[in-house]
């Protein structure tokens, strides 16, 4: 079975929520909708207090080429536009709006029927993806958009859906294949109708035995869709693992996926991009998984953007005692929250509420140079020296040892038996390393 | 409600740490210690206790009046340290110049230098061969244990270890198969299960594979060094045999006799000192084999391993350099 080469790490998966078939969350009383979900400019606010909105109505303009629309994920006024802390702990532009009802906007199709016709061309999807807000849902929240606008040049070969999951704890992509299979692969024809390639893959990882033959059996009725199984490994998700694992091909340093003729999406973006092209709905809500070991009803939640991250936690059972962090993502990659008041955005795949005794980081020692973090690391870098030179503020040093590779998944910390803070080094150090590289260029 | 815990991801973490892989080492020890014990008597014991305690003992003297800080005598290494000490040094070894070696691998080998993950040099050696070098008669006479399964305890008699007794034949010029042959030598089998002279815890491959196949299950050391050390080894050793089997002594024997066994599996593949990058661990492990069977063969002492690792050691730093993982993206081969 095929997997990436270098490194990666097996953390418990504590797929907890494997089981639970995705239940529609009930409309919240209020929503805050950060203005800025995506990687790229902040989008420009087009709504004013005391607006009345509906379900799917634009409420900020992305103006720049790398930026996304935002949509009113609900029906009702717009309290005020004021800041919101989100995940990061950073506080953020965003739209209140009082709930008032469930008024959708007429131009969006509501109806359940599969519409599996595609009528689109090419470039009516680029522009109705960009209209409709669709961001990659893996994580990243990448404008699809520009994804889909291959540079002069290169030429896709091969479009890569991301189904991997690799995340422990997180299930919110595997139900949405196992529930909106069909959708998802006719979400598939559309992107490779835009990208103009023959050929895509769905990369799974054989812990989801059912989704892979569940997607097997649908591709049967879809031309030039196969499905991949994969060798569980983490971070297979990340874009360049998957590459690897999939089509062997090793994405140039410093290089998009294009560089090798490949453009990967996840499966939830896959699925948005079906509704925005069959069913004109845009990104407004999306699947979270609720989940954490001492969460009494741990779920997946179809959520509307900008629901309160407590409105889920209530609806999986309420916050547990003994709870020590939330986390918004997955337990490798996810923030912390400060604050259960964050919004769901476009990029939350799930909550996940550690316990109490989970939640602190083991007491540091020193480092015993058993090289762990360096067989782990899926880039073949260096966290050990990384940090070392970050820690000493050496960044001409840590470009040289190609510090912008890292990809943050945080094996080199997981794997630490010395319990060293490598992630957090490593982050510092890309940061002025980063700062260093864009000076230079201004000069 | 509680106010909730912030901290940069990933928030799970591997379960071993550095006291698990420490206990582990220990744990992979105690085949050996059981054989030594049964081979040497009671004075191995005795050997063992002094040097695990002196060990600790100057650990938690220095960290806690010399250094003033905190004092990790728990987390299991100076107590690897004590055990290999001991493993390195004959039965009837004197308490007086155990403990000095105790102090010298303690208080020069690691504290000097910073503690637990910065001395350049194994610990364990470092007192080894301050040992003897300094007290090289006490060092290299070895109580010859009973041969396996005879009735009766260790008898007072003392000389030379298998590889001591083919070197000073050679030297005498005997041919390798004379020296085999003479009723003293102990050969395979008994080299294989303990019943030959040496050092506590070398003289049976036997126990010290087991607790190898131990710390490979709980992966606390990888392939790389022990494979490349005995593979250097072996293809050395194996072209000087071919070449003159009754000058140079056979592969499998330069396996089973001496340090060798212990060396690759216990104190090549020490973390601290030894290379980061598998990589470099390879380059690590095929140095040392070739300069164990270069000091075996040519060198004063019959026994090289020590030496060999102790030079490897000291090139650990520039084989981290010179020696970089493979980087993703790197190399680009399509299709």
């Amino acid at each position: 079975m095929k997997t990436f080469a270098l490194g990666g790490v097996h953390p418990e998966e504590n797929k907890l929520s494997a089981d639970k078939a995705i239940e529609t969350l009930p409309l919240p009383g209020k929503v805050y909708v950060p203005v800025s979900q995506s990687l790229g400019a902040p989008s420009k606010v087009v709504v004013e207090k005391g607006a009345i909105v509906k379900t799917g109505q634009l409420i900020a303009k992305g103006e720049s080429f790398i930026s996304a629309n935002v949509h009113s994920p609900v029906s009702g006024k717009v309290a005020k536009i004021d800041e919101v802390i989100d995940a990061s702990g950073y506080k953020r532009q965003a739209v209140f709006i009082d709930v008032e009802g469930d008024e959708w906007d007429e131009s969006i199709d509501r109806s359940p029927e599969i519409i599996r016709e595609i009528s689109a061309g090419r470039d009516t999807i680029v522009r109705k993806i960009n209209e409709m807000g669709v961001v990659g849902l893996g994580g990243a929240t990448f404008p699809s958009h520009v994804k889909l606008m291959v540079p002069d040049g290169k030429k896709a070969e091969y479009l890569l859906i991301n189904g991997v999951e690799c995340e422990p704890y997180l299930t919110s992509d595997h139900r949405l294949m196992l529930e909106r299979g069909e959708e998802m692969l006719i979400g598939i024809q559309i992107l490779k109708k835009a990208l103009g390639v023959n050929k895509a893959f769905i990369g799974i990882e054989n812990n989801k035995p059912d989704a892979i033959s569940h997607l097997k059996t649908l591709c049967i009725k879809f031309e030039g869709i196969e499905v991949v199984p994969l060798k569980v490994k983490y971070p297979q998700g990340g874009e360049k693992q998957l590459i690897k694992a999939v089509v062997n091909r090793e994405v140039p340093s410093g290089k998009l996926p294009i560089e090798v003729g490949c453009v990967v999406n996840n499966v939830g973006t896959a699925f948005a991009v079906y509704e925005a092209i069959q069913k004109n709905k845009p990104l407004i809500e999306r699947v979270v998984t609720v989940t954490g070991k001492s969460v009494s009803k741990p779920a997946n939640f179809m959520v509307r953007i900008g629901t309160p991250v407590s409105a889920l936690i209530d609806q999986a059972g309420g916050l547990p005692d003994d709870t020590g962090k939330v986390i918004s993502g997955g337990p490798m990659m996810g923030k912390a929250l400060t604050s259960l008041d964050a919004p769901v955005v476009k990029g939350t795949s799930g909550i996940l509420i550690m316990p109490e005794n989970e939640s602190r980081r083991a007491p540091q020692v020193n480092c015993i140079r058993c090289g762990r973090c360096i067989t782990v690391c899926p880039m073949g870098l260096e966290p050990v020296l990384l940090a070392q030179l970050s820690e000493n503020q050496l960044f001409e040093r840590t470009e040289k040892e190609r510090i912008m590779d890292c990809i943050e998944c945080g094996s080199c910390h997981y794997t630490c038996p010395a319990g060293r803070p490598l992630l957090d080094y490593l982050r510092l150090g890309k940061n002025k390393t980063g700062i260093l590289i864009r000076n230079r260029g201004k000069k | 409600m509680n106010l909730l815990t912030v901290s940069g991801s990933p928030h799970v973490h591997a379960h071993q740490n550095v006291k698990s892989i420490m206990y582990g080492v220990v744990i992979a020890m105690i085949p050996a210690i059981f054989v030594s014990v049964y081979f040497f008597g009671i004075d191995a014991a005795r050997v063992l206790l002094i040097s695990v305690l002196a060990c600790l003992f100057f650990e938690w003297v220095i960290q806690k009046y010399l250094i003033k800080g905190p004092v990790t005598i728990n987390d299991g290494s100076a107590l690897v340290t004590g055990v290999l000490l001991a493993f390195n040094v004959p039965s009837n070894l004197p308490a007086w110049i155990l403990i000095v070696g105790a102090l010298v691998s303690i208080g020069i080998g690691k504290m000097s230098f910073g503690g637990l993950g910065k001395n350049p040099f194994n610990p364990a050696l470092v007192g080894r061969v301050f040992l003897l070098i300094s007290f090289p008669v006490q060092m290299t006479s070895w109580p010859v244990p009973k041969a396996l399964f005879a009735e009766g305890v260790t008898d007072a008699i003392t000389g030379p270890t298998t590889l001591g007794v083919l070197k000073e034949g050679l030297d005498a010029g005997k041919s390798v198969q004379e020296i085999m042959a003479s009723p003293n030598f102990p050969g395979y089998v008994n080299d294989l299960m303990g019943a030959q002279g040496g050092s506590l815890g070398e003289i049976s491959a036997l126990a010290l594979l087991l607790g190898a196949i131990y710390m490979f299950s709980r992966r606390i050391i990888t392939w790389h060094i022990p494979t490349a050390y005995i593979g250097s080894a072996v293809v050395f050793s194996g072209i000087l045999w071919l070449i003159d089997p009754t000058h140079y002594i056979d592969p499998l024997m330069h396996l089973l006799a001496g340090g060798m066994i212990l060396g690759v599996f216990y104190m090549a593949t020490d973390m601290v000192s030894s290379p980061m990058t598998p990589r470099g661990q390879i380059v690590f492990g095929v140095g040392a084999g070739l300069l164990t069977i270069l000091i075996r063969v040519w060198g004063a002492y019959p026994e090289g391993v020590s030496f060999a690792i102790l030079i490897m050691n000291a090139f650990t730093p520039l084989i981290n350099n010179a020696f970089k993982p493979k980087r993703f993206g790197e190399v680009v081969k399509n299709g």
